[in-house]
């Protein structure tokens, strides 16, 4: 079609009928995928019990013109040289913005955090979300060491919030041992499920590596469900003890909390404390992040990521790296997990399907491989959003999947992109600056 | 001559069932630059791989200082002071100059990560310059620096370079070619050179072996080696009238 070839020109007039074909063509796409999903609607009719279909030609059209309109528009605008540029659908300018705004974000992001009991204080579905966030914020960066640091993709992080979880309603079940003593527990438990997850998948990187770390978050779950005997099977573990203010317990008698400090009883004082409780445990997950980050190890897992057969040729041992990694990763997971099972006070592998392992995964890839700031962001987008959309029902993942969709388009790399050089051993800087004036010279 | 640094004897590598080193001997002793030339897939890069260990020799025996290293995983090869600046370079693209130094030195513990920058800087000004610019984004003559300096940060008493030249301009080579006799004859260091660069790499080692399907077919003095018929002929004329062409 030499019209249509000279017309694809960079620089010519809108290329109509090109852009019709190519919406005709997306239209098409489009009424084979509506066709079942939105068309055809089943019923269970109330009195005969039978299901009955219902179509919905309106909806389908609706969503066909749409997806027609949507793609005749970007193909008449954007699409006049050939490929998309994903960088002109969105303002340059806004990402520079938001590489900037990182500075100041995490302070204001931390000062808001510690403020919100006070500020939400009545709004006990708040302090709920935010302690779910603050979950997520956590499991985020536990899965970063793995994934953003060691670049180990690990499809099965959920096995080890739910060792985490299990161990500490067990242990505390069973030997009535406090929460704070359990809390270490849990996450040395756990690491040590990281490791012996990590021996047999030392070997392994990028596909296998994700498939076998997959399954072993299914035999975990899977594990769970049928001994019965440990862990109470399908049914979960009930009236798991819930946490004390250090031995205080939050009742409303003359022993709790509020007569200790002479305050009303309230359950929501319970809530702030575990808001504060989990907040610190996060922040101490970034503070230990951090610290590894600048420590040979880090920087041993950083470069793992980047080249493994250049690792090994630097005398890294690479083996003690991954299962390094493997471990902390999962022992943050445990604890995240054990504070799930203190809060919740019932658990059951409902709560730990491959589900929550994507969740945290597209945490970590949205945030940005590797950054922080990116991850806490992401936690809040996603778990936020996923809250705020909960009236759409079905459509909520939909929405989600768009959202993930158009952010990896436009940010491809994650929200937070830009590796910080971690520069350790800090006074070394003086020798070198001489030295490059040297050089200069 | 006392006892070689290393040596090597009657290696055997194999990838699955397919054998690339077929029983190879060689020595490089205290002080000496020796040079492996071979074609394509001879298995020179091989060789370096297996002194490192990994793939690790099927049969065979590499002593390094007296000492067997032949069974030792990677990592502990290393840390007995054999540095290797690999093929293609394998720099850390996303970390910085700085960064990429500080791990070549992971072994030592950091213990005299001072002198040892100083020296690599002195060595290759161009990397003090770039101290904090991203390894991707360096030159390929640049990353070939980074890659030799990193592997010097390790201290090693025996330098593994594998094709430091491949790629780069004229120029570059003669640089990277003086540094190397720089390090050697300044500091005595021992280095193991693999090159296709043969001319050059022949004038500049004292000695120097030739590869052909995992077997050692030549040995000799590096200048000698250089006016063998069978050398000039497969490894030197014809790159020599290419380039006459060329000019
Ligand atoms: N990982 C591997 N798996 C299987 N075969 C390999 C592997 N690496 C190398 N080989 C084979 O071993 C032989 C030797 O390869 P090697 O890389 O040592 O050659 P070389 O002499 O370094 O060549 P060049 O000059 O092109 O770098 C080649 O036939 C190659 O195909
Ligand atoms: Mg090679």
């Amino acid at each position: 079609m030499p019209n249509e070839v000279a017309s694809a020109k960079p620089g010519t007039n809108f290329d109509v009928v090109g852009a019709l074909k190519d919406a005709g063509l997306a239209a098409l796409i489009a009424f084979g995928l509506f066709s079942l999903i939105l068309g055809l609607r089943t019923e269970q009719d109330q009195i005969s019990q039978q299901l009955a279909l219902i179509p919905r030609p309106l909806l389908l059209a609706g969503a066909v013109a749409v997806v027609f309109a949507g793609r005749f528009l970007v193909a008449l605008l954007v699409r006049r040289g050939g490929m998309i540029d994903p960088g002109a659908l969105l303002p340059h300018r806004l990402t520079a913005k938001l590489d900037r705004l990182g500075r100041f974000l995490a302070p204001a992001l931390l000062a808001f955090a510690i403020a919100t009991p006070f500020l939400f204080y009545s709004n006990r579905y708040l302090l709920d979300l935010g302690i779910l966030v603050l979950t997520y914020v956590m499991l985020g960066w536990g899965l970063n060491v793995v994934v953003g640091l060691a670049g180990l993709l690990d499809l099965g992080y959920v096995a080890f919030y739910a060792v985490g979880a299990y161990s500490y309603a067990l242990i505390a079940q069973h030997f009535g041992l406090s929460f704070w003593i359990c809390l270490p527990l849990a996450g040395i438990f756990a690491a040590f499920w990281g490791v012996l997850l990590g021996f047999p998948v030392l070997r392994l990187r990028g596909d296998y590596l994700a498939i076998v770390t997959l399954a072993f978050g299914e035999i975990i779950r899977l594990v769970i469900i049928n001994w019965s005997s440990l862990t109470g099977g399908p049914n979960g573990i009930a009236s798991i003890p819930r946490p004390s203010f250090f031995g205080i317990p939050f009742t409303d008698d003359e022993h709790g909390f509020a007569a200790f400090f002479g305050l009303e009883f309230s359950s929501t004082h319970r809530v702030v404390f575990l808001f504060y409780v989990i907040l610190a445990l996060a922040l101490l997950t970034n503070y230990a992040t951090l610290r590894l980050r600048r420590l040979p190890i880090g920087r041993a897992w950083e470069a793992l990521r980047e080249d493994e057969i250049a690792c090994r040729s630097l005398g890294i041992n690479t083996t003690h790296t991954k299962l390094t990694a493997f471990a902390i990763g999962a022992m943050i997971g445990g604890i995240a997990g054990s504070f799930f099972a203190t809060r919740q006070g019932f658990i059951s592998p409902e709560s730990f399907v491959f589900m929550e392992s994507a969740l945290v995964l597209a945490i970590v890839v949205l945030g940005g491989m590797g950054s922080q700031l990116g991850v806490a962001i992401a936690a809040l987008v996603m778990i936020g959003g996923f809250e705020l959309f909960r009236g759409f029902e079905q459509f909520r993942m939909l929405v989600f999947g768009v959202v993930m969709v158009a952010i990896m388009v436009w940010r491809p790399r994650g929200l937070i992109a830009n590796r910080t050089p971690s520069v350790f051993l800090e006074q070394r800087k003086v020798i070198p600056a001489a030295l490059v004036e040297k050089a200069r010279r | 001559m006392s006892a070689p640094l290393l040596s090597i004897r009657g290696v055997k590598t194999f990838y699955g069932n397919i054998m690339a080193l077929a029983g190879v001997d060689l020595d490089v002793c205290e002080g000496e630059i020796v040079t492996l030339i071979g074609a394509n897939g001879a298995g020179k890069s091989t060789l370096m791989m297996t002194i490192c260990g990994t793939p690790q020799a099927r049969e065979g025996t590499i002593l390094f200082e007296g000492r067997d290293i032949t069974r030792l995983p990677t990592h502990e090869i290393i840390r007995s002071h054999i540095a290797q600046a690999p093929e293609g370079r394998r720099i850390f693209p996303r970390m910085t100059v700085y960064e990429n130094l500080q791990l070549g030195a992971a072994v030592t513990g950091f213990a005299h990560f001072d002198q040892d920058l100083k020296r690599v800087f002195t060595l290759f000004p161009t990397l003090a310059e770039r101290r904090e610019q991203r390894g991707g984004t360096l030159s390929g003559g640049e990353q070939q620096m980074l890659s030799i300096g990193r592997a010097l940060m390790s201290r090693p008493r025996l330098l593994l370079l594998d094709e430091p030249s491949l790629g780069l301009a004229p120029l570059l080579v003669q640089q990277i070619f003086e540094a190397i006799r720089n390090l050697n004859e300044r500091e005595g260091l021992a280095i193991f050179l693999v090159e296709q660069n043969a001319h050059h790499a022949l004038k500049l080692a004292h000695r120097g072996y030739v590869l052909v399907n995992g077997l050692i077919t030549l040995e000799g003095a590096g200048r000698e080696l250089l006016e063998r018929p069978e050398v000039r002929e497969a490894y030197l004329d014809g790159g020599r009238r290419r380039t006459e062409q060329a000019r």
